[in-house]
C-alpha cells in the first residue's frame, strides 16, 4: 500500500496547489527579508493580560478534536509539572497544540503566564526543510501541512526553532506531523479568529492583520513604557512570525528564546541548499529510507513514550 | 433586577425625555442606574452575572472607573483627561454600545488599521468586562476565581472537561505536557 500512496503524493506535490502557494515565499527567501504576505493575519499576545485560566487550551482541544485531557482544563495543578529533571515546562505536542505555562520572573509580584503554540513564521523553516513539500504558508499567514503528503521524516521537527511540530504515532499509517494550524480550515480561512483567541476572557490575544498588530503593539508599549518590555517577540525573531508576544517580564524569563537570530533559519544553512539537486535525484531512495525510519520509530514508540519523554 | 438590554430601552427613553425637557446636559448619578443588573449579553459557557451596581458605585472612586467619561462625570484617569476633560454625557453608556460583542468581526479588524482613529486598539465586550472587573478585583481583593462571578453552564463543563465531564482517573488519552 505504501508504494501506491507514495506515487500519488509525489505527483500531487509537484503539480498541486501546495507548490504554487509556496512559490512566493521561496522567491522572497533569497532576499532574506520577507515579512509575510501583505494582508497576512496574525495574533498579538499581551502577556500582561493573561491570568492563566487555560480556556485557550480547552477551546483548542475541542476545535481540533484532540483526545480528552488527563485532567480537566480548569485544573491549574498542571502548571507545577516539569520534565527532564525540572529543566523543562509543558510543551505543545500531538495531543495539545497549545499549552499555557506559569513563570515567576524575579522582582515581579505576580506570575506571568504564557501560552505557546506554532508561531506561524513568515519564513517557516519547517516548510523550507520539508523534502516532500507537505507544508504551505497560506496567504492568511497560517503554516499548514498536508497529512497525506507527510512521510514522517521528522526533519521539520529538527528544523523548527520553536520546537513545535510533534508526531502522532497512533495512526495506522505513517507517523504524521501534528501541530497548531491557526485553525486555518475551520476559522482563519473564513476571516474568523482561531478558537483560542475567541474564547479568551481577558482578550490576551488580539487577532488582526499582522502589520496592524505591530502598530498596536508599539502603541501599547509607547503608552506604558514602565509596564512593557520594549521588545516584540516574533517581530523579527527568525524572520518574524504571524504570532507575536509583548510582555511585562523580560522575554527570556517567560520561556521565549531570545537567543534566536533575526534571520530566518534557512539563511543560516544556505550552503546546505547546494545539496538539494542531489537530494532530488536520489529522493526515491531517500523516501524508502524515511519510511523505514518512520515505521521503525512507530514500533519503538510505546515503550519510549511510557518513559515519559518530555 | 434588570436585564441590561431592557434597561437600555428605558435609558434611551429617559435620555430622549431629558433632551426634550432641556438642552443643558446634567451628569448622571447613581440613581440613573439600576441597583442591580443581570449582565447576560454573551452568556454561553457561563451563567449570566448578577452585578450589584449600587454596591460598586459606592466602592469605586467615581463612575469613570468603569464608564470612562461617558456618564458625564469627567474622568479620573489623567491619561484620558488630556483629551476628554469635558463633562458631557454621551448617548452611549452601556459597555456594549462601544465594545462589540463580536470582538473580531470584519469591522473590528478593519478598525485596527484605520489611520484616522485615535482608539484603533479597541477591546471586545468580553475583554472589556474582564479587564475592568478582574483588574479591580485583583487590586481590591474582590472575587477573581472564574466561577466566582458566573458558574459554568453544561456547555462550559463540556468545554473544560470538568464537572460531570471530568476524565476518570484512568481515562484521558491526552498527555498533559
Ligand atoms: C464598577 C463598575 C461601575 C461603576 C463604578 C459604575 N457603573 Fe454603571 N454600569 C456598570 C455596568 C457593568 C453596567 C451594566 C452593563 C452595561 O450596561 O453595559 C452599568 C450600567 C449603567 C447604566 C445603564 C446603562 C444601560 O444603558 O444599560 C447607567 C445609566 C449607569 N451604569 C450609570 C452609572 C453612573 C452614573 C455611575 C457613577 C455614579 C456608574 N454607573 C458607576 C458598571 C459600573
Ligand atoms: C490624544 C487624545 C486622546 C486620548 C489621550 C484619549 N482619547 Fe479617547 N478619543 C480621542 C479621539 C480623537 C476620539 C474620537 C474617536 C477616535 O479617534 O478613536 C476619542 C473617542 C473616545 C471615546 C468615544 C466617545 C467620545 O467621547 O466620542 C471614548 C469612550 C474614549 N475616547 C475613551 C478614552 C479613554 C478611556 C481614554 C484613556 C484610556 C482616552 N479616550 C484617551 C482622543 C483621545
Ligand atoms: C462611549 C464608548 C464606550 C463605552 C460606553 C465604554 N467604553 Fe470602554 N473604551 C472605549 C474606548 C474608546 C476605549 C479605548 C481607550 C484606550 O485607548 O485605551 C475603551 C477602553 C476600555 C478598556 C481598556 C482601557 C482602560 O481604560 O482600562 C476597558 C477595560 C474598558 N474600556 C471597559 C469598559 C467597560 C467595563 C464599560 C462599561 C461599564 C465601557 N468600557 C464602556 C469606549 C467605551
Ligand atoms: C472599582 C473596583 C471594582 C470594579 C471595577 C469591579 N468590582 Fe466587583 N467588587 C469589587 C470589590 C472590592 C468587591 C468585594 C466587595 C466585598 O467583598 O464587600 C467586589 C465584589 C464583586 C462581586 C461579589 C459580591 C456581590 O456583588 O455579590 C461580584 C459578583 C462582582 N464584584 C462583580 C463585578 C463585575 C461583573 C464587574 C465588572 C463589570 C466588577 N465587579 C467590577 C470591586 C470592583
Ligand atoms: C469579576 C467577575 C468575573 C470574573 C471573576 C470572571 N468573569 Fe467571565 N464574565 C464576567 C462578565 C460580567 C461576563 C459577561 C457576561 C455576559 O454578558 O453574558 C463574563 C463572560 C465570560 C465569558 C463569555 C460568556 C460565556 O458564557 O461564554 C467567558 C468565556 C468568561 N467570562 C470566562 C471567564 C473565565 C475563564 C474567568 C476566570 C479567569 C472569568 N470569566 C472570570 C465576569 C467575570
Amino acid at each position: 500500500m505504501s508504494k501506491v500512496s507514495r506515487r500519488k503524493f509525489l505527483a500531487g506535490s509537484l503539480a498541486g496547489g501546495a507548490a504554487v502557494v509556496a512559490a512566493p515565499a521561496k522567491k522572497a527567501l533569497a532576499a532574506g527579508n520577507f515579512s509575510g504576505f501583505p494582508d497576512g493575519m496574525g495574533v498579538l499576545v499581551d502577556l500582561t493580560r493573561c491570568v492563566g485560566c487555560r480556556s485557550c487550551e480547552a477551546a483548542c482541544n475541542k476545535e481540533q478534536n484532540l483526545p480528552k485531557p488527563a485532567v480537566p482544563f480548569d485544573d491549574t495543578s498542571v502548571f507545577d509539572l516539569t520534565f527532564h529533571h525540572g529543566t523543562q515546562k509543558r510543551r505543545p505536542d500531538e495531543n495539545a497544540y497549545t499549552v499555557v505555562n506559569r513563570y515567576e520572573p524575579e522582582g515581579m509580584d505576580k506570575p506571568t503566564y504564557r501560552k505557546m503554540q506554532c508561531m506561524h513564521c513568515n519564513e517557516p523553516s519547517c516548510l523550507t526543510s520539508c523534502f516532500v513539500k507537505a507544508y504551505t504558508k497560506t496567504d492568511e499567514g497560517a503554516v499548514v501541512y498536508d497529512e497525506h503528503v507527510c512521510v514522517g521524516c521528522r526533519t521539520c521537527m529538527v528544523a523548527c526553532p520553536h520546537n513545535i511540530p510533534a508526531y502522532a504515532y497512533s495512526k495506522v499509517i505513517n507517523p504524521v506531523v501534528k501541530k497548531c494550524i491557526f485553525c486555518y480550515d475551520t476559522r482563519v480561512s473564513q476571516g474568523k479568529p482561531p478558537a483560542c483567541v475567541d474564547i479568551c476572557p481577558a482578550q490576551v490575544m488580539t487577532f488582526g492583520k499582522r502589520k496592524d498588530l505591530l502598530k498596536l503593539a508599539k502603541a501599547r508599549i509607547k503608552r506604558n513604557p514602565e509596564k512593557y518590555q520594549t521588545e516584540i517577540y516574533g517581530e523579527e525573531t527568525v524572520g518574524g512570525s504571524a504570532w507575536m508576544y509583548i510582555s511585562g517580564a523580560p522575554l527570556d524569563e517567560v520561556g521565549c528564546d531570545t537567543s534566536l537570530p533575526k534571520e530566518p533559519i534557512i539563511s543560516n544553512v544556505k550552503g546546505f541548499l547546494g545539496v538539494v539537486p542531489m537530494v532530488l535525484s536520489i529522493w526515491p531512495a531517500l523516501f524508502t529510507g524515511f519510511h523505514l525510519l518512520a515505521t521503525k520509530n512507530k514500533d519503538h514508540h510505546d515503550s519510549h513514550h511510557a518513559e515519559g519523554e518530555e | 433586577m434588570f436585564d441590561a438590554s431592557k434597561w437600555h430601552m428605558k435609558a434611551l427613553l429617559l435620555l430622549m425625555m431629558g433632551l426634550f425637557m432641556s438642552v443643558s446636559v446634567y451628569a448622571m448619578d447613581a440613581s440613573d442606574a439600576p441597583d442591580s443588573i443581570t449582565i447576560d449579553a454573551i452568556a454561553q459557557y457561563y451563567e449570566p452575572v448578577e452585578f450589584d451596581h449600587a454596591m460598586h458605585t459606592e466602592l469605586a472612586e467615581d463612575c469613570s472607573v468603569c464608564h470612562h467619561h461617558s456618564t458625564g462625570n469627567g474622568t479620573s484617569d489623567i491619561y484620558c483627561s488630556r483629551c476628554h476633560s469635558d463633562y458631557k454625557e454621551l448617548d452611549r453608556v452601556s459597555c456594549q454600545d462601544c465594545h462589540s460583542v463580536d470582538s473580531f468581526s470584519a469591522e473590528a479588524i478593519n478598525r485596527q488599521g484605520q489611520q484616522d482613529l485615535f482608539h484603533a486598539d479597541m477591546l471586545g465586550l468580553k475583554g472589556a468586562y474582564h479587564q475592568n472587573c478582574l483588574g479591580c478585583h485583583q487590586e481590591m481583593d474582590g472575587p477573581v476565581g472564574c466561577e466566582d462571578c458566573h458558574a459554568k453552564t453544561d456547555a462550559g463543563e463540556k468545554l473544560f472537561d470538568s464537572g460531570k465531564y471530568a476524565p476518570e482517573p484512568s481515562e484521558g488519552g491526552g498527555s498533559h505536557h
